[in-house]
This record gives C-alpha cells, sequence and structure tokens, in this order.
C-alpha cells in the first residue's frame, strides 16, 4: 500500500494538517502536498480511468506531465475539470472527483472496452464508422459523444475571476531550477532587467532530490541562497506558480500565473495571464523522464523513478512497501536507494543493461539491494494495483524467468529535455545519440526580430542533465542571452554516471500479446502494437501516425509518449529516430484556463461599447437595441404591451403620416479638406464631387480597386477646400482608413487631410410631412422649401442650439438631418420631443428606418451588397461618372465578365400572395446542375413586410433584371412550398419622389 | 506577435498596435492598362520564404503607413521605412543583400 512516511517530506508542514475530500470522502493531508501526493498517503493510488478502454490509473508521474491522474476540481460555478493532480497543491476544503467512469472510479462499466481491446485497434474511429452514412449521424457520433470526454465541461456561468498582465524585461528566464537560477545570475549581473518563472511553488527542481551538492552546500541550501541573491537584485522580478505556456515572435511570451488557485475565496483573481514582450529567453526547462515500454506498464503503481525519489524525498510518501526498480540507467538508481534509506524494500532492480558497474550501482549493491541486469520486465501483475512482476531476459521474447512480489515498480527509461518552448517559434532540434535524446540544436535557434538567436536553452533543457554541467551551460546561456561578460558558475560535485542503453521495447523480442499491453500514450489508451500497425498501414509521417493513432494528442500532449512512440515507429519502419522527427511542439505547454485567455473581457466589458449622445435617453424610453459594429443602436422603441414588430409598424406609420425622430449619430462623418481635396473625393468616389457647388449635397457611391462597391453616403461641400463624406455606420473607421491609405502610400504629393468627426457631432433624422412644422416651432432658422431645397444644406440656430441642417432623405419622407455638437445632442433631441407632442412625434429605430429605405428602392450596403456587386449591378450606372479618366473601381468595372447580361442584376419583387419573402432566399431555375442541386437565377437581398403597403415587399437580383418586369417567378422556401412573386419596379412609395423633394 | 520599429513615432510597435497592408512597392495599373497589368496588379501577389516587403499601418499609433523588410521564414526584420518611398533606401537593400547573398532584389 502507500502510506506516508513517519519522518522526511522536504515540502510538506506536519503542523498543519489539510483536509480535503476526494470523491465525497474525507481525507487529510499536510500543507505542502500535491493532492497526488495527499491521494497515495492515504493509499488512494487509483486516481482515475484511461479515455478508450477505461483502465484503471493511478499516478505515473509527480509534476506537470502527468497524463493520468485528471480530476474534477470544485463543483458548480467553479467547476475545473481535467485538472492535474500532481501540480493541484492539497488546501483545506478542496473538492475532488475523479473522472471518466460509470457508476463509480472503483466499478466501471465502460471497462468493458478494455476487454474489446483486440477490436478497438489504432485507427479504429476512422476504420468503422464510416458506412453506412446516416448511422453516423444518428447512432456513432451520439454514442461516442457521450462515452469521449474526460471531465464534464461545466454548465454554469464561470464563478472565478481572472486578469491579465503585461510585462516587458530584457531577459526571461523559464525553469527555476538551478540552471534557471543560475541563468539569472549570469544575466543579471550585467544590469539586464531579469524575470525568473517557476511553474510550481517551490524553487530548485530536481537538483535538492536528486541530493547534489553545489558550491560545498546541500542543493537545498544553495538554492535559497541564490534565491535571496537575486530578490535583492532591483533588476530581477521572481515569481513561482507561473507557468510559461508559450513561446511567440519576437520575444512574446505567454504565461499562466497561478494566483489563487491554492488560496480560493481569498479575493484574488484565481489566475492570471502575463503577456510578455522579453528580449531573449532563457529555456531552462528541465527534462522529463520517460517510462518503459513493458505488459503492463500503466497499472497502478507503476511510476516514473523520478516520481517514486519525489514522493518519497518531498511529501515523505511510499508509493508502495516493496518497489521494484526497472532501468536502463543509473540514475534510477538513486531511487532504490532512496527508497531503501527510507527504510522501505526494494525487492529487485532490473536493469536492461548488461552491466552496470558505475559508483550508483555499487552504492546499491552495498545497500544490500539485488541487481539483475540484462533483465526485462515481461509483464507487470494486477488491474488495479501491481501485485508482482514477472522477470525475463531483455534480449529474448518475455519468457518468464521468475516472479517478484511487489505493490510498486519504479520505471527510467532516461531522461528528454524539454525543448517545448525551444521549439515553438522553430528552434530545431539534434538527436543526441549518447544520451538518446532530442536536443536543442544551437545552431539553428529560432530567430528574433534582429536575426539573432530569441531562446537560449540552459540546462538539462539543452541536454546538460548532471547538475555540474548544467551549471556551467546556464552560465553561460545566461550571460549571452543578456549580452553581458560571463560569470563564473556555480560548481557541483560531479556524479559519474555509465551511459544509458535505449531500450524502447521491453523485451526486444516481445510477443504482440506483450506488445499489446505496452502503454506509450496513457491518456489516449496508444500502445506499442497501436504504432506498429499505424506504421505496416503506411503511415510512415510521426505527423500521420499521431493523428491515426491519438498518440500524443491528450490534455498531457504527449509529454511521456511522443519519443516512445517515434522510437517505435522508428523500428517498425527500420528506420533511424532523427529520420523519424518529432510532432510539432506548440503552445502551451500545458493547458491554459480559458478564463485566463478571456482575462477581464467578458460581460458588460467583453468589448468596448459605443453610445450616441442620445444613448441614455433610448435606454430610458426602453429601446430593444441591436449591435452595429461597436454601436447599440435602438431597433425600436416598443410601447405598452406592443411587440417588436408592433411597435416598427407604429414607427414607420407614424413617419409616413406625421412626424418621426432618428438618432443617425453613428452615421460616418469624414472631413476632406485641402487644396487637393476635391480632385482626391474625384479618385474615391464614382461619382464627381470636385464640382459640387458649395451648400449642396451630393449622394455617393465608393468601390475598392476590384469594382466592386464597398460604402455609400451623402457628400456635402462645406467650402471651396472642404467636404464632409458621410459613410454607413459601420464604415467610418474602414473608409477612414481607405482614404489614409490612398493618401499616404500613392498620391502622398497631394495637399489633402482626412479627420474622422464620427464622434464630434449628433445626427437626428427628423422625417415625415410634419418635419417642416416640428423645425419651424423651434424656431431660428429659414427651412422652407425656397430657402433649404431638396439636397442642399445650411448652417444656422434651431431652437437655440447651433445646427447644420442637411435635406437629406433615407425615408423618402420629407427629412433633415440636424448635426449639432455631440454635447447638444440630448437638448436638441429633448427640444424636438418636447416641441413636435402636439404634432405626434415619435423616435423610430433601425428596423423602421430600413424598411423605410426599401419601400423607396434604397439599397443598403450588407443588404444589396456583398463584396461580389458592382454599382452596375444596382441600377447605379447613373452615379457613375463617365466622363472622368479614373477612380477607384473603374479599370475594374472595365472586366468583360462584369458587363456580361447574365449578371444579376437589381430588381423589386411583389409576392402574389402578399405574403413576405423568407431572408436569403433563392430564385428558382429550371433543371439541376452537376451536383443534382436545383439551378438558381437570383436571391433576395431585401425582404420586408410593408406597413405603408401592407404587404410583402423585396428587392433582390435577378439574371436580366428589370428588363424582366412583370414576369413571375418562384422564390425557395425551407420547410414549404416556393414564393411565387413578381418582378418589378423596386421603388415602391412615391416614385416620383414628390415628398423627399417638397 | 512581431514588433516593428515604426519609422514615425521610432517606437517598436507590437503587432497588436499594426494592422498588415499586403505586399508593398505595388504599381497601380487603372484605366487603360491591359488585361494582364490590372491582373497581375489586382491579384498576382508575392508569397516568399524569406525577403519580403510588407506594408503595414501603426494603426493603433500615430496612424502612419509604412513599409517593412522581413524574412518570412525566420522573421528577421531588416528595416522599416516610410510608405512615401518609390523603392526600399540602398542602405536597407545593401544590408539585405549581405544578410542573404542570394537575394534577387525587391521587384
Amino acid at each position: 500500500m502507500s502510506t506516508r512516511l513517519s519522518k522526511g517530506g522536504r515540502l510538506i508542514d506536519r503542523a498543519r494538517a489539510v483536509d480535503f475530500t476526494f470523491n465525497g470522502k474525507r481525507l487529510r493531508g499536510f500543507a505542502g502536498d500535491t493532492l497526488a501526493a495527499s491521494l497515495l498517503a492515504n493509499d488512494q493510488m487509483l486516481m482515475g480511468r484511461s479515455f478508450k478502454y477505461h483502465r484503471a490509473r493511478g499516478a505515473v508521474a509527480s509534476g506537470a506531465e502527468e497524463p493520468n491522474a485528471l480530476v474534477n476540481l470544485g463543483r458548480g460555478a467553479f467547476l475545473e475539470p481535467n485538472q492535474r493532480a500532481t501540480t493541484t497543491e492539497t488546501f483545506d476544503g478542496l473538492e475532488a472527483q475523479s473522472q471518466n467512469h460509470w457508476p463509480s472510479l472503483e466499478m466501471d462499466i465502460g471497462v468493458v472496452n478494455n476487454a474489446l481491446a483486440r477490436f478497438l485497434p489504432g485507427g479504429f474511429y476512422y476504420k468503422t464508422f464510416i458506412h453506412p452514412r446516416a448511422a453516423w449521424k444518428h447512432v456513432f457520433e451520439p454514442v461516442i459523444r457521450k462515452a469521449a470526454g474526460l471531465g464534464p465541461a461545466p454548465k454554469e456561468m464561470d464563478g472565478d475571476r481572472y486578469e491579465q498582465a503585461y510585462a516587458f524585461c530584457d531577459v526571461l528566464i523559464a525553469g527555476g531550477g538551478i540552471a534557471g537560477l543560475q541563468a539569472a545570475l549570469a544575466a543579471a549581473s550585467g544590469g539586464a532587467r531579469v524575470m525568473v518563472l517557476e511553474q510550481t511553488p517551490v524553487w530548485g527542481g530536481r537538483a535538492p532530490v536528486d541530493g547534489d551538492v553545489i558550491d560545498g552546500m546541500a542543493a537545498d541550501l544553495w538554492v535559497k541562497k541564490t534565491v535571496q541573491a537575486l530578490e535583492a537584485m532591483p533588476n530581477v522580478t521572481l515569481r513561482t506558480r507561473c507557468m510559461v505556456a508559450g513561446v511567440y515572435d519576437h520575444g512574446y511570451v505567454l504565461a499562466e500565473d497561478r494566483v489563487a488557485d491554492h488560496t480560493p475565496g481569498d479575493g484574488r483573481p484565481k489566475k492570471r495571464l502575463w503577456r510578455i514582450r522579453a528580449g531573449r529567453i532563457v529555456a531552462a526547462t528541465g527534462a522529463l523522464e520517460r517510462p518503459l515500454s513493458f505488459a503492463g506498464n500503466d497499472v497502478p503503481g507503476v511510476m516514473l523513478a523520478s516520481a517514486v525519489r519525489d514522493y518519497v524525498v518531498n511529501w515523505a510518501v511510499s508509493p508502495g512497501d516493496r518497489t521494484v526498480v526497472v532501468t536502463n540507467n543509473d540514475d534510477a538508481y538513486r531511487t532504490a536507494i532512496a527508497l531503501k534509506q527510507a527504510g522501505l524494500a526494494v525487492p529487485c532492480i532490473v536493469d536492461a543493461r548488461a552491466v552496470a558497474n558505475g559508483p550508483l550501482p555499487t552504492q546499491a549493491r552495498a545497500m544490500g539491494i539485488r541487481v539483475e541486469t540484462g533483465k526485462g520486465i515481461a509483464k507487470v501483475k494486477g488491474t488495479k494495483r501491481v501485485t508482482a512482476v514477472t522477470l525475463c531476459m531483455q534480449a529474448g521474447e518475455g519468457a518468464a524467468l521468475e516472479e517478484i512480489a511487489c505493490d510498486a515498480v519504479a520505471m527510467s527509461g532516461g531522461w528528454s529535455p524539454v525543448v517545448h518552448l525551444w521549439s515553438h517559434c522553430g528552434g530545431k532540434l539534434t538527436w543526441d545519440d549518447t544520451h538518446a535524446m532530442f536536443r536543442p540544436d544551437a545552431t539553428r535557434p529560432p530567430i528574433s526580430h534582429d536575426g539573432l538567436a530569441m531562446v537560449y536553452p540552459a540546462g538539462a533543457a539543452n541536454g546538460a542533465l548532471k547538475a555540474a554541467q548544467a551549471l556551467a551551460d546556464a552560465a553561460l546561456a545566461g550571460a549571452a542571452a543578456a549580452g553581458a561578460g560571463p560569470i563564473a558558475a556555480a560548481q557541483a560535485e560531479a556524479r559519474e554516471e555509465a551511459a544509458l542503453e535505449p531500450v524502447w521495447i521491453m523485451p526486444q523480442g516481445a510477443s504482440y500479446k506483450l506488445r499489446a499491453k505496452m502503454w506509450l500514450d496513457y491518456q489516449n489508451d496508444v500502445k506499442v502494437s497501436d504504432v506498429q500497425l499505424a506504421a505496416r498501414e503506411g503511415y510512415e509521417s510521426v505527423e500521420h501516425t499521431k493523428r491515426y493513432t491519438t498518440l500524443g494528442m491528450a490534455t498531457d500532449q504527449g509529454k511521456l509518449s511522443n519519443i516512445n512512440g517515434l522510437a517505435v515507429l522508428a523500428g517498425a519502419l527500420n528506420t533511424d529516430i532523427p529520420n523519424v522527427g518529432t510532432t510539432t511542439f506548440r503552445p502551451p505547454y500545458t493547458p491554459v484556463t480559458l478564463g485566463a485567455l478571456a482575462g477581464e473581457a467578458r460581460g458588460e466589458i467583453f468589448q468596448p461599447l459605443r453610445r450616441s449622445p442620445m444613448h441614455a435617453w433610448h435606454e430610458q424610453a426602453k429601446a430593444y437595441f441591436e449591435p452595429v459594429g461597436l454601436w447599440r443602436r435602438p431597433y425600436c422603441f416598443p410601447r405598452g404591451g406592443e411587440n417588436h414588430a408592433q411597435a416598427v409598424e407604429r414607427e414607420i406609420l407614424n413617419t409616413r403620416q406625421g412626424v418621426g425622430l432618428l438618432d443617425a449619430s453613428t452615421l460616418g462623418k469624414l472631413i476632406v479638406k485641402g487644396p487637393d481635396a476635391g480632385r482626391f473625393l474625384d479618385m474615391m468616389y464614382t461619382n464627381v464631387m470636385s464640382n459640387l457647388g458649395i451648400g449642396k449635397c451630393r449622394y455617393g457611391l465608393m468601390c475598392n480597386e476590384n469594382g466592386f462597391l464597398s460604402d455609400d453616403g451623402v457628400v456635402v461641400r462645406l467650402a471651396e477646400d472642404t467636404w464632409l463624406c458621410h459613410t454607413t455606420t459601420g464604415g467610418a473607421d474602414r473608409i477612414h482608413a481607405h482614404m489614409e491609405d490612398w493618401l499616404q502610400c500613392e498620391w502622398w504629393d497631394w495637399q489633402v487631410y482626412v479627420a474622422n468627426v464620427t464622434e464630434e457631432y449628433a445626427q437626428i433624422a427628423v422625417a415625415g410631412p410634419k418635419a417642416r412644422a416640428l423645425l419651424e416651432k423651434l424656431g431660428g432658422m429659414d427651412v422652407s422649401a425656397d430657402a433649404l431645397p431638396f439636397m442642399t444644406f445650411a448652417d444656422g440656430t434651431l431652437g437655440g442650439l447651433p445646427v447644420r441642417a442637411y435635406r437629406i432623405s433615407f425615408s423618402g419622407e420629407l427629412s433633415y438631418e440636424l448635426a449639432v455638437p455631440a454635447g447638444y445632442g440630448q437638448e436638441l433631441w429633448d427640444k424636438l420631443m418636447a416641441a413636435g407632442a402636439d404634432l405626434g412625434v415619435m423616435p423610430y429605430g433601425t428596423e423602421a428606418m430600413h424598411i423605410m429605405r426599401a419601400e423607396k428602392g434604397f439599397i443598403m450596403i450588407g443588404d444589396e451588397t456583398d463584396g461580389t456587386v458592382i454599382p452596375q449591378d444596382l441600377n447605379l450606372g447613373w452615379a457613375i461618372s463617365k466622363k472622368k479618366a479614373d477612380y477607384l473601381g473603374k479599370r475594374g468595372q472595365e472586366r468583360s465578365y462584369l458587363a456580361s447580361p447574365d449578371r444579376w442584376t437589381l430588381a423589386g419583387f411583389e409576392t402574389l400572395d402578399g405574403s413576405v419573402i423568407p431572408d436569403g432566399a433563392y430564385i428558382i431555375a429550371a433543371g439541376v446542375n452537376a451536383n443534382g442541386q436545383g439551378n438558381t437565377q437570383g436571391r433576395v437581398t431585401s425582404t420586408y413586410y410593408s406597413p405603408t403597403l401592407k404587404k410583402g415587399i423585396a428587392m433582390g437580383l435577378i439574371k436580366g433584371g428589370m428588363a424582366r418586369a412583370g414576369e413571375v417567378v418562384e422564390f425557395t422556401k425551407l420547410g414549404g412550398s416556393p414564393v411565387k412573386a413578381r418582378i418589378v419596379d423596386p421603388v415602391f412609395y412615391d416614385k416620383q419622389g414628390a415628398k423627399q423633394n417638397g | 506577435m512581431l514588433t516593428l520599429e515604426c519609422p514615425y513615432c521610432a517606437v517598436m510597435a507590437d503587432e497588436t498596435e499594426l494592422s498588415p497592408g499586403y505586399e508593398a512597392h505595388l504599381k497601380r495599373y487603372g484605366p487603360g492598362s491591359s488585361d494582364e497589368e490590372f491582373e497581375a496588379y489586382m491579384f498576382a501577389r508575392k508569397n516568399p520564404k524569406g525577403v519580403h516587403f510588407e506594408r503595414w499601418r501603426h494603426a493603433y499609433g500615430c496612424g502612419k503607413w509604412f513599409l517593412a523588410a522581413r524574412d518570412t521564414a525566420t522573421l528577421e526584420v531588416f528595416g522599416t521605412y516610410t510608405a512615401q518611398s518609390a523603392a526600399p533606401p540602398q542602405a536597407l537593400q545593401d544590408k539585405i543583400k549581405a544578410k542573404r547573398p542570394d537575394w534577387k532584389g525587391y521587384k
């Protein structure tokens, strides 16, 4: 059984017990524990079930690489699935639930998949769920969705708070082990701003556990002194619980800071995402131990040798009373020695190498530990817990030599440098044959903006696995990253270790039966036999094999499995490991919670909100708002028990018969000024703007170079050298940028300034037959038809406010648009509402505006246009200058296919039964296309119920356009028979324009 | 997340402050140009692995367009200069040539 030892534990505080629950069971741990350590101390070896076969699983590791021990933390709004027990700190009140099992962890129905394993080989999903097609939708997918996945997604909105912070430094050091600390000393010595981030709560990494002696001190003491020295330096920032998740272009780094993960409810944000711009990055991220592939290497109780050592030394937890150590290297002997020193039994060290005579094996033998060389584990016995192992010859096929009773197995297949941060931005790797590992290739680093190396690997992450070499390597890396002079590295006592011998399969000639029980990827249940099958089926690329077998695609991203997997693949393909290569390392290093990535951007402040000067009034009037870009505009103003459609109808009829007010402040307003402004606008617009008279307004169209319509609006000539261009609400910033682009990059010698004054003015449309009467009640300027005819403007005062009144109309009614400085907007609105009370004035919203313009046959950018429509398609040829030599889009419109009679062009549509054509409907044509789909000859672009005409009206694009007026065509309707409609003039209301001109 | 130096502000601007604007040093072909010229101007963009000239706008800064020369594979930035340049500055071309002897020139 696993238990807490009576002595030791360098990270725990025995004076501070913490109570927590696992699957509802109350358990006790110590402050300083990880959840995995606490569970093991309570003999809870079984921590979860695997993804595919639902096999019983316990912790295999002691840190970030853990694939098995995933739990749900918290509940309700605070539920977090898939949290690694090995990196979760135990705190008072922690609630953990195991996952991926039903009905319980001990008794799981899904384990039946395990019995069916031979029918669920690699690529099973791709092979099985192909035919019949309908079965995928109705049978396979629902069943797989129910069975798949680890923890459940939380159902409630996240109750926690997250934040983001920015930081800048010259050198960012990822990893606070001895290499990271040494690199920090070197980098900071020259005065560089240094940040050191460590993912765990403690400094020092593995060295204290491994018993290293540095500068004559125990590693623990050296770490403590070094951290103190760094803390005293004003140019150094140190953070624990802060994981460098990813390295991006030009030294951009994301790091996840677990601020209050372990102290929930203390008022601090749960997590903080650091967005760091670092000059250089030192990757002192250490190395991860590799499992060995032997049958039953996933049974709870089989752990990495380093993890076993961690549990014993750091948390005084023994994973078992009798631990068999199996290895291909000397390092694992440290685990046997640590276990023995803790008073635990090590029945045997199984060493795959023929000879093991280095200092560590000698020491182990001297302690009375039996060492078997040239041997391997044929099989692990037990299901929920290791009960025994059978030994075999490593060179053989797995015939059992003897059985050794044990309750834990410590395995070591060698170490792999953590090269993730080196690789995120394209750092290349080289295969180190001696240590059987990929390590950074210093000649091919990731590059920063200056063309120099961006990431410097240091210590074990650079393949310097022993303390002495790691410190020397880190001192050089730190100094190089900072561009500082060299400093003397701390000296560690030399550790002599014999070379490891690569062992990818144990025993090397294992039968299929054994290979089918050798786990590579624990979380996704990928075995040696699956990778070999993929190779036989032609998946030669490691990237393909990964996706076919799901090797390395689980939440641990193959930290334990990738190297073993590609070694097995190389073996199956009969090639070298470097020939197979690695899969791509992508951020994040370990999963980052989405809450941290969202940060504060949620709810009300998800994105900036733009409000018109009259926004508060609209809110008080209980307007129903719709988003238009970042603006919120009133869609309608429902009264009493009205629904939206009723409100819109009332607003339209009131405007058509009386007078209505529209808040048009959001319309884009660009001032274009300068000696060359007219010439410039003649290039921007399809029609001529340079000859527009001062005081006059003109509707204009803007196209891109491709000839397609991109924006429209009324252009006003304010003065000899000054124009005001109205744009669509959503187009203001885009059109401003478009104008700047041409001015700065093409015609930079033209003297023109453009200023976006959209928010400087409040603008109110006063529309309807009583509009003039309303303005006359306010008084102050002559708004008569003679003084202010249609398509002109005048500056003056109304109700004592300085206004610019434009006689322009988007509703088709007699209409004035009144612009005032934004600060007067609400006052003008109030005065209009008050003065218009006896005229029946009412506000109207964007939907009424849309319908009224459709009744008038006015196009709307984004409705009638979609980026493939030229003005000519919309019968707007009258707004295209024939005499201008050039304008943006002219050459594009000259292309032959844009003049084709086959193009769909604008027409109006009236349904025969008065119904409304569905949005997005297509016009049916005879026959079918090559895919057997019905042919089309057009589509609807705007379709509404017209309260004015009491029937459905529509605009659309149809082949042949208005030349086909009078013809009846059919529109598609989902779930119904086609809608018949007659092609008519798109101007449904006041065709002569008597009202707007009046 | 690139950083580019804005030649107007002389600040190292983060990519979040910038908006991209495709290939630099295009010659505009308007009315009167042939179909081939217009097609090349509108659609035929270079997509080199290596040295590339691009337009960027310091959109959330000074608002100015500028041009940048960078290596699309390594992300090394050779230099930035104002948009009012008919060709890359000679010094910049010399610098690129020195670093990338195989470079065929900006056209």
